[in-house]
C-alpha cells in the first residue's frame, strides 16, 4: 500500500485555542538529573518585528542521552518525571520560554554521537508548514564534531548555537529572514 | 545502526513557504536555502503521550458548557495512517475551529459575528489502536479575512496531529465537501496536486451519521511513512 502524506496547511492566527491546553514551558521538575538550563528566545520576521503568534516546540534527550520513546532501546537511564517535549506559544514580544535541562548525546549518522542539542518545531501564521531547526549549547566542545552542524556552511553555523546571556540564561532567536536569517532544515 | 529515514514529501503535495498569494508568507518564509537534515534518532523520536492525559468530554465540543452552542452538530471522524497503510495507534490529535458564525473565541479575530458562550471550539483525542478518532461538534461558519479584496476562508476546522516520530507532525485543515470558497482560497490552493488538495476535504459519511442528532463527515489523514519496510509489517 502507497499512500501519500496530507498536505499541510497554515496553524492561523488562532493556534492558542486549540493548543493552549498544553502549553510546557517547564520541563523538568524537581529531582530531574541534569544541568539546569533556562531558555529565552524570540521569534522575528523579515521586517524585524516580532512574531507574537508562534508555537515553539522543544524535543529532547534526557540527560544521560536517551530519548523518552520506544524506538531508541538504548541502555541508559530514563526518568519518568521527564518527557523532553516542551510548547511555548510565543507573547506579545515574540518571546518564549523553556526551563529545562541539557540533554545528553544521542548516536547519529553511522553511530557517531551528536554534540547536545534540542529539536524546534516551529508553527505560525504565514507557514504554510513548519519550520524545523536546532539549538546547540555555547562552548561545547563536541559541537566541533556534530555531523549536523558540519552538513551547515561554517559563516551561518552560529545561528543554531546558543549565546550565555549574563545571568546564565540561554538566549536564542529564531529570525526568519535577512542577515542572520536561521539555520532551517529541509526534513 | 542508522534509523530507517522517513520518506521525503512527493512532488507538488507540500506547500513551499514562500507563496505570495498567502500575503503572510512574503515575511515569514525563510529566504536562505534549506539544509537537507538526515533522519537521526533526535527526529524519529517524538513525545508519547497517554489516555490519562486526554478525557473522554474532550472530544465532544458541544458539550463544554452550560448550554449547548448554535449551529449543526456533525460527527467528524476518520483514521491516522502512515504513507505504507498502516493505522498510528495512541497519537495526540487537538482540533480547533470557529462557531456556526464563522468567529472564533480569540482575542484577535475582530470579525462582526457574535461569539457563541456555549462553544469554546477546542478539542483533543488520542487515537485508538486502529488509529481511529472521532469528535462531536458543530459545522464552522465561514469569514472573512483580509489577504486580498473580498477574501473568505472557507468552512474548516484545524488538525495538528503528532506522530510516532517528529517527522510524522503534521497540522492541516479539514475542509468540507461542495464548498464553493474552496478555488478561490489560496490556503487550499496553496500545493499544485489537485488529487492532494481534494484529500484535504473531508467526505460526507452515511454511516456515522447519528439519526435526528448529527450527520457524519469522515476525514482520513495520512502522516509520513518509514522508506525501509520489514518484510513482516507489510500489508
Amino acid at each position: 500500500m502507497s499512500l501519500r502524506a496530507s498536505t499541510s496547511q497554515t496553524i492561523g492566527p488562532y493556534l492558542r485555542i486549540g493548543l493552549e491546553w498544553m502549553q510546557i514551558e517547564d520541563l523538568a521538575p524537581k529531582g530531574v538529573a541534569g544541568e539546569r538550563v533556562s531558555l529565552r528566545g524570540r521569534v522575528i520576521d523579515g521586517d524585524g518585528k516580532p512574531v507574537n503568534d508562534a508555537a515553539v516546540e522543544i524535543w529532547q534527550a534526557n540527560s544521560h542521552g536517551r530519548y523518552a520513546h520506544p524506538e531508541d532501546k538504548r541502555d541508559k537511564p530514563l526518568e519518568r518525571d521527564f518527557r523532553g517535549y516542551g510548547r511555548s506559544l510565543t507573547d506579545d514580544n515574540g518571546g518564549f520560554r523553556f526551563n529545562t535541562i541539557k540533554p545528553g548525546r544521542v548516536p547519529g549518522p553511522d553511530g557517531k554521537l551528536q554534540a547536545p542539542h534540542l529539536t524546534l518545531t516551529i508553527f505560525m501564521r504565514g507557514l504554510l508548514k513548519q519550520l524545523q531547526t536546532r539549538i546547540y549549547f555555547p562552548d561545547d566542545p563536541a559541537n566541533a564534531e556534530d555531523p549536523v552542524l558540519a552538513l551547515v556552511p561554517a559563516e551561518r553555523r552560529s545561528t543554531l548555537i546558543a549565546r550565555r546571556g549574563a545571568d546564565g540564561t540561554l538566549e536564542w532567536s529564531a529570525v526568519l529572514q535577512g542577515k542572520n536569517e536561521t539555520v532551517f532544515f529541509d526534513f | 545502526m542508522n534509523p530507517a529515514p522517513y520518506r521525503r514529501p512527493y512532488w507538488n503535495t507540500q506547500p513551499d513557504y514562500l507563496f505570495p498569494k498567502y500575503a503572510s508568507t512574503v515575511k515569514r518564509a525563510p529566504l536562505q536555502p534549506l539544509v537537507v537534515l538526515p533522519h537521526t534518532l533526535s527526529e524519529v523520536t517524538a513525545p508519547v503521550f497517554g489516555h490519562d492525559e486526554v478525557k473522554p468530554g474532550d472530544s465532544d465540543l458541544t458539550k463544554q458548557h452550560k448550554s449547548e452552542p448554535l449551529g449543526e452538530r456533525i460527527v467528524v471522524s476518520g483514521r491516522v495512517l502512515d504513507e505504507n497503510g498502516r493505522p498510528i495507534p495512541n497519537i495526540l490529535v487537538e482540533i480547533w475551529q470557529a462557531n456556526a458564525a464563522g468567529r472564533y473565541n480569540h482575542r484577535v479575530d475582530q470579525h462582526d459575528a457574535p461569539i457563541d458562550p456555549n462553544f469554546t471550539g477546542a478539542g483533543r483525542f488520542l487515537t485508538d489502536k486502529d488509529g481511529h478518532y472521532r469528535f462531536m461538534t458543530i459545522r464552522p461558519g465561514e469569514y472573512p479575512w483580509r489577504n486580498h479584496h473580498n477574501a473568505w476562508r472557507p468552512a474548516h476546522i484545524h488538525f495538528s496531529l503528532f506522530g510516532q516520530g517528529l517527522m510524522q507532525r503534521l497540522i492541516t485543515q479539514m475542509y468540507f465537501p461542495g464548498d464553493p470558497l474552496l478555488e478561490y482560497d489560496p490556503m487550499f490552493m496553496c500545493v499544485a496536486d489537485e488529487k492532494a488538495r481534494n484529500r484535504l476535504i473531508s467526505v460526507f459519511d452515511w454511516e456515522n451519521t447519528i439519526p435526528e442528532y448529527a450527520l457524519g463527515y469522515r476525514f482520513d489523514i495520512v502522516l509520513r511513512g518509514r522508506e525501509e519496510t520489514p518484510m513482516e509489517n507489510r500489508r
